[in-house]
């Protein structure tokens, strides 16, 4: 492998990694709040890109994506409100099924919608063919904007969470519920302001990357499993290792293709999952302390 | 005699008379789908083990299906006749484990026996369940969740991504399992009321089994993992291999689900390892209740036998996704209980029923 082919697919990882680790985030966001993974993280991307694609065909692109996540954050809204919200400390075995079940009800509502087919935005400057010579490693620009937009959604989420009242409240949720409600936080409207949140940064994922990955109805599941994959690697609710976690497996599927078969991809990212879950379940950038899991 | 023989009695003789209301009703046509409900129950039941008595939670029994039927479905068609000279080959052929029989097109095939494919997929089932198992069932939760999950996809991914396995096509044209001389299990309309049988005669065995297994020693026992892990550790009970044992357990009755499914139907594609179906599985143990044989039992029954019939049509999955959510939200102890009318009366008075955990 010459020295340009192994950059290509480095880009060519960093670029996956970037969406997996906007699916990552959003796992950290709702678990921080409420200790649920939610299992339809995924759904999220898929429907972000699928609704930036509709609203594309009579808005201008920067305004379909706006739309797209807009409504995406609502129907986070309302999928809290009306499966989570009302419920009595759930058992997290029902919390899982409930959330794959939702995650099937979108993704059949999204079949019966858009139909089997995929679907692609367009890319956002230039074409499908343009590409940008970096010393050497030609860069499509559609991978500027997915890393460049994936970089200033992980800033603003760090400075959100650090000097927003929102965002303190949020935290202040995520390490103790009862001493929030104390302080006069009200824990209920925060655990939907974390699922509009998230799915918001879902759909901009989706919106953002599907030029180059194409989304379809069925898209949504394997980005959930490689999302909670990284999620675990760089430790549960911890997003900012979520994200060079996001790289490192981006990176490890993208060489793995130059020696398996394509098909067999998505197998990579979840044997990582497994070693991961069996050797070190706490990440490789977290530490073994419960504590440090339960901190953004 | 025990209660639990006259509730098997009671099963019999309900599966029976479905047979009869068939054959009355001149619609035997019914008894294709039955039968492959019958096939599926034999997953469901070793599933409901697993989930309700033992309280860990699979999303990759698809998976375990998957392995049994594409081995049965590889063995019994891959064309072993070129490598006839070869020493292992003959040796199989001469030990009666390889079987020739004549193909579509009138020349001789030679291929694994249908019963020796049978004991190779279980085996293996059996050992992949095995050698994860381990790991696996110390997570919890989230954890154990997605690592089946994971699983689950890595069987579809494999199944949809080999060429020697078909690829998106699966293997078709897989001959009929001769179990003795004159039985067979096949499509075939002529051995269709045999087939009915023969498969609800096997659920039967493996709800027989379960029973003793519940009403044993080892069923208390996960009885108390299932209630509270930590306490059963405490109190003596091996929980790491009572968990492995059920997960190995349900995994074999999987596998075999799938020999015999596949056998039955005469091929097997990559859908049937979707993650769909082990969703569509674990609504079914959920609607029935979890930790109940029957209810599952039932549920599986009802349930498979609408969807083969396309009753659902194209909504087929997200019925099974609404069943999910409504079970879980508003009875996560499942429709099938012995307390349902207490809840409905409960209902009914305008108390929203409360929580007593899973």
């Amino acid at each position: 492998m010459n020295i340009d082919l192994f950059f290509q697919y480095v880009v060519a990882g960093i670029t996956y990694g970037t969406v997996y680790a906007i699916v990552a985030i959003g796992f950290n966001i709702i678990y921080n709040a409420t200790g649920i993974i939610n299992f339809a993280q995924g759904e999220f991307v898929m429907l972000g890109g699928m609704t930036a694609v509709t609203f594309h065909s009579f808005l201008p692109l920067p305004l379909a994506i706006i739309v797209a996540v807009m409504v995406v954050t609502i129907i986070g809204a309302l999928i809290e409100v009306l499966f989570i919200r009302w419920l009595h400390k759930p058992s997290v075995l029902r919390m899982i099924i409930i959330t794959i079940g939702i995650s099937i009800l979108i993704r059949e509502t999204a079949l019966h919608i858009w139909g089997e087919g995929v679907q692609a935005l367009p890319y956002f400057t230039g074409t499908s063919v343009s590409a940008l010579n970096l010393g050497g490693v030609f860069v499509s620009p559609q991978v500027i904007w997915v890393v460049g937009i994936g970089a200033i959604v992980v800033v603003l989420l760090n400075v959100f969470f650090n000097y927003t009242i929102l965002g303190r409240q949020l935290r202040a949720c995520s390490a103790n519920r009862d001493a929030a409600r104390l302080c006069g936080i009200n824990a209920k409207n925060v655990v939907t302001f974390s699922f509009m949140l998230s799915a918001a940064i879902g759909a901009l994922g989706g919106s953002i990357v599907s030029p180059i990955t194409y989304v379809q109805y069925d898209s949504g599941t394997p980005l959930a499993i490689k999302g909670f994959t990284v999620a675990i690697l760089g430790g549960l609710g911890n997003s900012t290792a979520a994200v060079g976690a996001g790289m490192i497996l981006g990176v490890l599927e993208s060489f793995s293709i130059a020696v398996l078969p394509a098909a067999y991809k998505d197998v990579i990212a979840i044997v990582i999952l497994l070693c991961i879950l069996f050797i070190r379940p706490s990440g490789i950038f977290g530490s073994t302390e419960a504590a440090r899991l339960k901190e953004f | 005699m025990k209660a639990r023989y006259l509730q098997v009695l009671a099963f019999v003789a309900l599966v029976s008379a479905i047979q009869l209301l068939t054959r009355v009703t001149d619609s035997a046509y019914h008894l294709t789908q039955l039968t492959m409900t019958a096939y599926y129950s034999v997953l469901i039941i070793g599933l409901c083990m697993l989930v309700g008595y033992a309280g860990q939670i699979s999303l990759g029994h698809a998976g375990f299906f998957c392995i049994g039927g594409y081995i049965a479905a590889f063995l019994t068609t891959h064309d072993l006749s070129m490598h006839k000279g070869k020493p292992l080959v003959a040796l199989l052929s001469k030990t009666g484990i390889l079987a020739s029989r004549p193909d579509l097109y009138g020349g001789n095939l030679l291929t694994f026996h249908s019963w020796a494919a049978c004991v190779v997929a279980m085996l293996t089932a059996l050992v992949i369940a095995w050698v994860i198992g381990g790991p696996v069932l110390k997570l919890k939760g989230h954890y154990l969740a997605m690592a089946t999950l994971g699983f689950g996809t890595i069987v579809y991914r494999i199944a949809l991504g080999t060429t020697l396995l078909g690829a998106a096509d699966g293997i078709s044209d897989v001959p009929p399992f001769w179990v003795l001389p004159g039985i067979e299990i096949s499509g075939n309309a002529s051995v269709r009321v045999m087939n009915y049988y023969i498969a609800w005669g096997l659920v039967t065995a493996g709800v027989v089994l379960l029973l003793n297994l519940i009403h044993s020693r080892a069923g208390r026992g996960l009885a108390a993992i299932h209630g509270a892990e930590d306490a059963a550790e405490a109190m003596g009970i091996p929980t790491a291999r009572y968990k492995l044992n059920t997960f190995v357990l349900s995994a074999v009755f999987a596998a075999l689900a799938g020999v015999l499914l596949t056998h039955y139907n005469g091929g097997i594609g990559p859908s049937e390892a979707s993650v769909m179906k082990s969703v569509r599985y674990l609504a079914i143990v959920a609607i029935g209740g979890m930790a109940n044989l029957w209810g599952s039992l039932f549920m599986s029954l009802v349930l498979n036998y609408l969807s083969l019939r396309g009753y659902f049509g194209t909504y087929d999955d997200a019925v099974f996704g609404c069943i999910l959510i409504l079970i879980m939200l508003f009875a996560p102890e499942g429709l099938i209980r012995r307390s349902i009318l207490k809840d409905l009366k409960r209902f009914v008075s305008g108390g929203v029923a409360e929580e007593t955990g899973p």
